[in-house]
């Protein structure tokens, strides 16, 4: 039986959700959800397909999280935000500007989120969200602080942790990234984290031994192979597959002209072989604009060795957009929707892994985040 | 005391005059913050600073230390300072 899609819209001056019905061919909307907040991330638990969990804040406070336990028709705010450790000297210590990423934890642990911040920090919540703990092993470790930088090493709207991700054959079993600072690695539940950076490619001049001059954008694993990792990297597309170490720049193998930098990366529930990205213009000033204005996601069946575009339906030209990382997903149906959101406020789908593409909404906020549910 | 809230937090107040007690800007907002739980942190970080756009006065004149003294009564302002669009 088909299920209905739940489309979670995360934007700079609110939320939104879509409820699509069985063919996707429908879409009704609900919203906005907190007008005038900053939303990063708004994110279903598939757990009980009825919590969410909405990373907010406003131009003038500071940040929350809200929680819905029924599909958004109520909120409620958490009562302990992610915040650091207070420092013993208050005028050194960070304070989190906005909670960025949201992880619902591993199947058997109901309740348990992770959520990654700006500036870099990893939170954990073992109460759906209402309170949460730091991480002290990333957020006060001199080695992972150094790997951080400052405000300035990261991107224009602050560094990030993001892409938190727990193995669905292991809840001890993690990884992260922040931008900058690296991909890690954590076997014990987030205790201790090690690098996971090698093969990966850093701008030129810069020491890609030095995890701090890495800024991965994007990491997804393949539920149908958790050894299977894709990322978009600011230098490049990747894959790796475990127990390797060393991450494959697959990116060689797309044209040229259209090159592999870009913000999202969203891989197929069932293939692993299977993936795609949306190529954004990274030469000289990094417009970070679909090439020649001519937008178009691409996407491969062979895990990266040929890439195919996919942009029926698309405008043509002078379609300049922005995609970024958390704003574009897929869904688990047969064949799988793709969607992803643009900062130019529109929300695109398609109903057939990527062949045909359909505008959804216009006139949305810049958008952050798209999420299916 | 008297606090003046702005209308970023009356979804934590319901309304822009409240009451608070304490002996310090730091224990008013203690006090307010037993009232309306959530609300301190949207105006103070973790570390005890005033966020960047948060501006607290107290009797006309701004201040950016939690351990200011206050006497009841004080009157203690709570604005948003400009930001972005």
């Amino acid at each position: 039986m088909k299920k209905n899609v739940l489309l979670t819209v995360a934007t700079r001056k609110g939320a939104w959700l879509f409820h699509g019905d069985a063919s996707r061919r429908s879409w009704r909307v609900d919203g906005p959800h907190f007008l005038g907040h900053i939303v990063n991330h708004l994110v279903l638990d598939p757990r009980d397909g009825r919590t969410l969990l909405a990373a907010a804040k406003t131009g003038h406070l500071g940040p929350t999280i809200f929680r819905s336990t029924d599909r958004g028709r109520s909120w409620k705010e958490a009562a302990r935000p992610p915040a650091f450790a207070k420092s013993a000297d208050g005028r050194e210590g960070r304070a989190v500007d906005h909670s960025f990423w949201l992880t619902p934890g591993h199947a058997s642990q109901p309740g348990v989120w992770f959520a990654g911040t700006s500036p870099q920090g990893l939170f954990r919540s073992a109460d759906g969200g209402a309170s949460w703990e730091p991480f002290s092993a990333i957020n006060d470790d001199p080695q992972y602080r150094a790997w951080m930088g400052t405000v300035q090493d990261g991107t224009p709207d602050g560094p990030k942790l993001h892409s938190i991700i727990v193995d669905p054959r292991d809840a001890a079993h993690m990884y992260l990234a922040m931008s900058g600072g690296g991909v890690h690695e954590s076997l014990d539940g987030g205790r201790s984290f090690a690098p996971l950076v090698e093969g990966l490619e850093v701008v030129e001049g810069f020491d890609p031994a030095n995890v701090a001059f890495h800024d991965p954008h994007c990491i997804r694993l393949c539920p149908s192979d958790p050894d299977r990792l894709y990322q978009q990297n600011h230098c490049g597309l990747y894959r790796l597959d475990r127990p390797l170490k060393k991450w494959v720049r697959i990116g060689k193998s797309m044209p040229k002209r259209v090159g592999d930098i870009g913000f999202p990366m969203v891989v197929h529930p069932r293939d692993a072989d299977t993936a795609w990205m949306f190529p954004m213009d990274g030469n000289a000033v990094w417009p970070r604009t679909s090439p020649e204005g001519r937008p178009a996601v691409y996407g491969t069946q062979d895990a990266g060795k040929t890439w195919r575009r996919l942009d029926s339906g698309m405008p043509r030209k002078q379609a300049w957009w922005t995609v970024k990382r958390q704003a574009m997903s897929a869904d688990t149906l047969d064949p799988i929707g793709l969607y992803f959101g643009t900062t130019s406020g529109e929300l695109w789908m398609s109903r057939d892994e990527g062949r045909r593409w359909k505008c959804v909404a216009r006139h949305l906020p810049e958008i952050y985040a798209v999420e299916t549910g | 005391m008297k606090v003046l809230i702005p209308s970023p937090l009356l979804s934590y107040t319901g309304k822009s005059s409240v009451q608070a007690s304490g002996a310090t800007l730091g224990a008013a907002l203690a006090d307010l913050e037993r009232q309306y739980a959530g609300i301190r942190f949207r105006m103070i970080d973790e570390q005890d600073r005033i966020r960047r756009h948060v501006r607290i006065f107290v009797d006309g004149e701004q201040v950016f230390d939690l351990a200011r003294p206050l006497r009841p009564d004080d009157e203690v302002i709570i604005v948003q300072a400009l930001t972005g669009g």
